[in-house]
């Protein structure tokens, strides 16, 4: 027998089975007002939330060498190309994607690979920016399955801040191993 | 050494165990207020406490389940008795891509598998990437707490050895820029390694899929420039549909660190085209301790951590002093299953206070355990077990104050326990502790006067 | 007020011999409450040391005794959370099996449950004292006496809901309100450092607060409290809720 036969075979043995249900839930949020909650949410995780005037703002007032922008939402003329391996995007500055949804109870943004391109890219760039439309947002983390319970994106992630860390005596650090800061910026439709 | 004697020492440092409590305590407190802000907490615990007893039921349906659609989505699934499989197979796959030198994020698992020697005697360099398990692993230390691993460390012992390991400025202790050289330093391990080895928070069974949650974006860093990523997962992590994990995401960070969700929580459903994941499920004693029935459902752990902020004992003790990978109450109740007798102090750290239970997010029974586990280990231990109650008895009843006493009652009492017992001729009551004045009569003397 | 006729009270062997103050402030308590008490002589240790030292199952005759000793009461009152909890959960299998084990477990309270449960008596009294409460894990977490700050659930604490009807009673709110002292039966001895070490900081918390008296409704863990504070000579005073309530209502 081979180990995935020895343990299932151990799993189906002698064991004291109570044999509980799935429970079915239906937990409503009481949140009401989805765009301040979104934002406290994400200032709270350390990213910011932006008009998209005060971004375009921002970005001009910047001068990076390397952005990259694959958002379909805001155009950025000086992108560079996308390259076909991750390695090569270890010097971006900044990268500029569209996120699906936003979760208002945590700031967690959805993003899959159909927004990513390469998997890497949010938490190798040095800067992120995640264009979201103020309507596409939930309130729970329940609703937030629910609207992709039947996606099937090989990669998908909940973004909800930037880097951070704290584990020297606590405090809190912005900026560990991936992106050093976080812009969330609201976009039309 | 057991667990009383480690901690003995590490109260020695009287400064810093009141910093340690004071700081976990804080984690505890963040805890608190957040839970607080949602109203439906309560509910949520009892849902993911009841989606993981049924789980516990239904283990091997549910494994067979997230391994054909796992392996429809392209993952390539592995199965590991123990430790030593599990260290097999990793070294395996590193070495048929000719890689000598690997990334891993942050697993509790392979620290109880002891990966890091295996695969270093093996020659393959393991670079821990999460800043705290980094830090540890330049000292040669386990982590002391599962998610917090170098709580037990001040700045000053982080900037010294960074100074050593990093070229450092000396006397440099500002946690920012420490944080900075790790990253720069950790960035070319990143670029530079072909295999990506992690943990696992989550499998869910009906999409095959599993879930990584990091605020660093560590694990993400590794596995997404490596050409191959290796999961190492207990077989205890499956749960059954992909809605279960908008309930465990809601309790996961908000229990471990007081936030609402950590920055990063990774569904990994399939490869990146030319690219490999290894997802390897590991028993190591979990079957077992699944048939122990008042012990299994310590297998619905999450590995938040609460239960080690909250712990007094842990606070004041310190993660070593447990002596077990998983330290904290929860460790002292999963420890015993893997080895009686050299965890068997460990369900005594505890006053039972059941602090861990209560704020538990899967709610175990944690405190109940630990008085389980005392009563196994003194039927199958009876040495080590009966010396702690002969501390006890000649602490409180021990002599010359057990000779003052009269009345049937405490004669009774002492009766009941056995003679090595009471006259045991240590007393660690005493020690810094007065004892109460004996009274001229009992209660039961005072009663007979007074009312018969 | 209901008659309350056939009480009878469970006096901790501990209390007994050690503080029968706080066993004589509870019977009086409830005498001047309107009930009629009675103290079974025969009674003996609940077995609550051997068990949390991992000897359940030594406790068989102790827990037997104990059914038959106060099976025939309408009521079994205890000051003592711990004990109350150790015969409602911790009795060996044996003893669970008795048939008067589940009226038994219905009709034990620990005292300021029954207070405020069954009595649900309006406390008259004065005791103008800054106080310092310390809950006995036992009893908040084991008999939910009141909430735990764990929980998400709506706050209260029956012994702050009769403390708090006292005229003059100063109730110090904590830093950590219900964090154990460290007492654990054989913990504190087993663990002799760790337990001392906790007594402590909960002592820091309460002297920290200007507390001039420190009551809880476990004995145990006062005794632990007060052996160290004796060491240390601290001036704080150490009280039974029990005797509180009793010197407070005469
Ligand atoms: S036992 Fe509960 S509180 Fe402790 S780490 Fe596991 S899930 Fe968290």
């Amino acid at each position: 027998m081979n180990s995935r036969s020895i343990i299932l075979e151990k799993l189906r043995t002698g064991n004291p089975v109570a044999d509980k249900p799935l429970p079915e839930w239906n937990l409503i949020s009481s949140a009401k007002n989805l765009v301040s909650g979104f934002k406290k949410a994400i200032e709270a995780n350390k990213g910011e939330v932006f008009e998209l005037s005060e971004f375009e703002n921002w970005l001009k007032s910047q001068e990076f060498e390397q952005v990259l922008s694959i958002s379909k939402h805001f155009n950025y003329p000086n992108s560079i190309q996308i390259p076909t391996d991750a390695h090569e995007l270890a010097e971006l500055n900044l990268a500029i994607i569209d996120g699906q949804f936003g979760t208002a109870e945590n700031g967690a943004i959805w993003l899959d690979d159909k927004n990513l391109n390469l998997r890497a890219l949010p938490f190798i760039t040095e800067h992120l920016v995640i264009i979201l439309s103020k309507k596409q947002l939930v309130a729970t983390m329940h609703d937030a399955y629910k609207r992709i319970q039947d996606s099937n994106s090989g990669f998908g992630l909940f973004l909800a801040g930037p880097s951070k860390t704290a584990d020297i005596e606590q405090s809190l650090v912005i900026g560990a191993h991936g992106a050093k800061s976080l812009r969330v910026v609201w976009c039309e439709d | 050494m057991s667990h009383s004697e480690k901690a003995s020492l590490f109260i020695q440092d009287a400064e810093k165990t009141q910093w340690h409590d004071e700081t976990l305590w804080f984690v505890r407190k963040k805890r608190d207020l957040i839970t607080k802000t949602i109203p439906e907490w309560e509910e949520l615990r009892e849902t993911a406490s009841q989606i993981k007893d049924h789980v516990l039921d239904h283990l091997a349906d549910y494994l067979e389940e997230f391994e054909r659609n796992a392996n429809k989505n392209g993952i390539q699934v592995h199965w590991a008795q123990n430790a030593e499989e599990h260290n097999r197979l990793v070294l395996d796959i590193i070495q048929s891509k000719q890689c000598q030198s690997i990334v891993k994020s942050k697993s509790i698992l392979t620290e109880e598998c002891h990966l890091n020697p295996f695969l270093e005697k093996n020659g393959v360099e393991v670079v821990d990437t999460d800043l705290g398990e980094r830090i540890v692993q330049f000292l040669n230390q386990p982590p002391s707490h599962i998610v917090l691993p170098a709580i037990h460390l001040k700045k000053r012992e982080i900037s010294e050895l960074f100074h050593e390991k990093l070229q450092t400025e000396k006397g440099n202790e500002d946690p920012y820029y420490l944080t900075q050289a790790a990253r720069i330093h950790l960035r070319e391990k990143f670029l530079n390694a072909k295999v990506a080895i992690t943990g696992v928070n989550f499998a869910v069974a009906e999409t095959g899929e599993f879930v990584v949650c990091t605020n660093e974006g560590n694990a993400d860093m590794g596995v997404h420039l490596a050409d191959v990523h290796i999961a190492c997962m207990g077989i205890e992590k499956i749960i059954p549909r992909r809605k279960d994990l908008g309930v465990f995401m809601r309790i996961l960070a908000r229990s471990a660190t007081g936030q609402p969700i950590t920055n990063y929580s990774s569904h990994f459903r399939s490869p990146a085209s030319g690219k490999e994941i290894h997802l390897i499920l590991l028993d190591n004693g979990r079957s077992a301790q699944l048939k122990r029935e008042k012990f299994r459902n310590s297998l619905k752990c999450i590995r938040c951590g609460a239960c080690m902020n909250t712990c007094p004992i842990y606070r004041k003790s310190g993660g070593y002093s447990y002596d077990s990978t998983v330290p904290g109450p929860i460790g002292s109740i999963l420890s015993p299953g893997t080895d009686l007798k050299k965890h068997s102090t460990l369900p005594f750290a505890s006053t039972l206070c059941g602090s861990c239970s209560d704020v538990c997010p899967v709610k175990i029974n944690i405190h109940e355990q630990l008085y389980e586990w005392r009563q196994e280990i003194t039927k199958a231990n009876p040495d080590r077990p009966k010396n702690l109650s002969m501390k006890l008895a000649s602490g409180i009843f021990k002599s010359p104050l057990a000779y003052r006493i009269s009345g049937t009652l405490m004669r009774k009492v002492i009766q009941a326990l056995p003679n090595s017992i009471l006259y045991h001729p240590l007393n660690s009551w005493g020690k810094q502790r007065d004892l109460p004045q004996v009274p001229k009569e009992s209660f039961r003397d005072w009663y007979k006067n007074n009312r018969l | 007020m209901p008659e309350y006729k056939n009480i009878g009270l469970f006096i901790p062997c501990y209390i007994d011999q050690f503080y029968p103050q706080v066993g004589i402030a509870s019977l009086e308590l409830l005498e001047k409450l309107g009930c009629q008490v009675g103290f079974p002589l025969g009674q003996t240790c609940c077995g609550q040391p051997l068990a949390n030292s991992g000897y359940e199952r030594d406790t068989e005759g102790s827990s037997l005794h104990f059914i038959e000793q106060f099976q025939h009461f309408d009521y079994i009152v205890a000051p003592s959370g711990s004990c109350v909890l150790h015969i409602k959960e911790h009795f060996p299998a044996s003893a669970k099996i008795h048939p008067s084990f589940p009226e038994i477990k219905d009709k034990i309270f620990e005292l300021t449950e029954f207070l405020t449960d069954i009595l649900k008596v309006a406390i008259q009294g004065k005791f103008p004292h800054r106080v310092g409460y310390h809950a006995s894990c036992h009893g908040l977490r084991g008999l939910r006496l009141g909430a735990s700050s764990e929980l998400n659930i709506a706050d209260f604490n029956k012994s702050k809901q009769l403390l708090s009807q006292l005229e003059g009673l100063d109730w110090v709110e904590l830093d950590r309100k219900d964090e154990c002292c460290g007492f654990g039966g054989t913990f504190a001895v087993s663990e002799e450092a760790l337990s001392v070490q906790m007594g402590n900081d909960r002592l820091r918390d309460h002297t920290s607060h200007q507390v001039e008296i420190i009551t809880g409704g476990d004995v145990s863990c006062l005794m632990h409290l007060e052996g160290i504070a004796k060491r240390q000579h601290e001036k704080l005073k150490f009280m039974h809720i029990a005797e509180i309530l009793n010197q407070a209502i005469s």
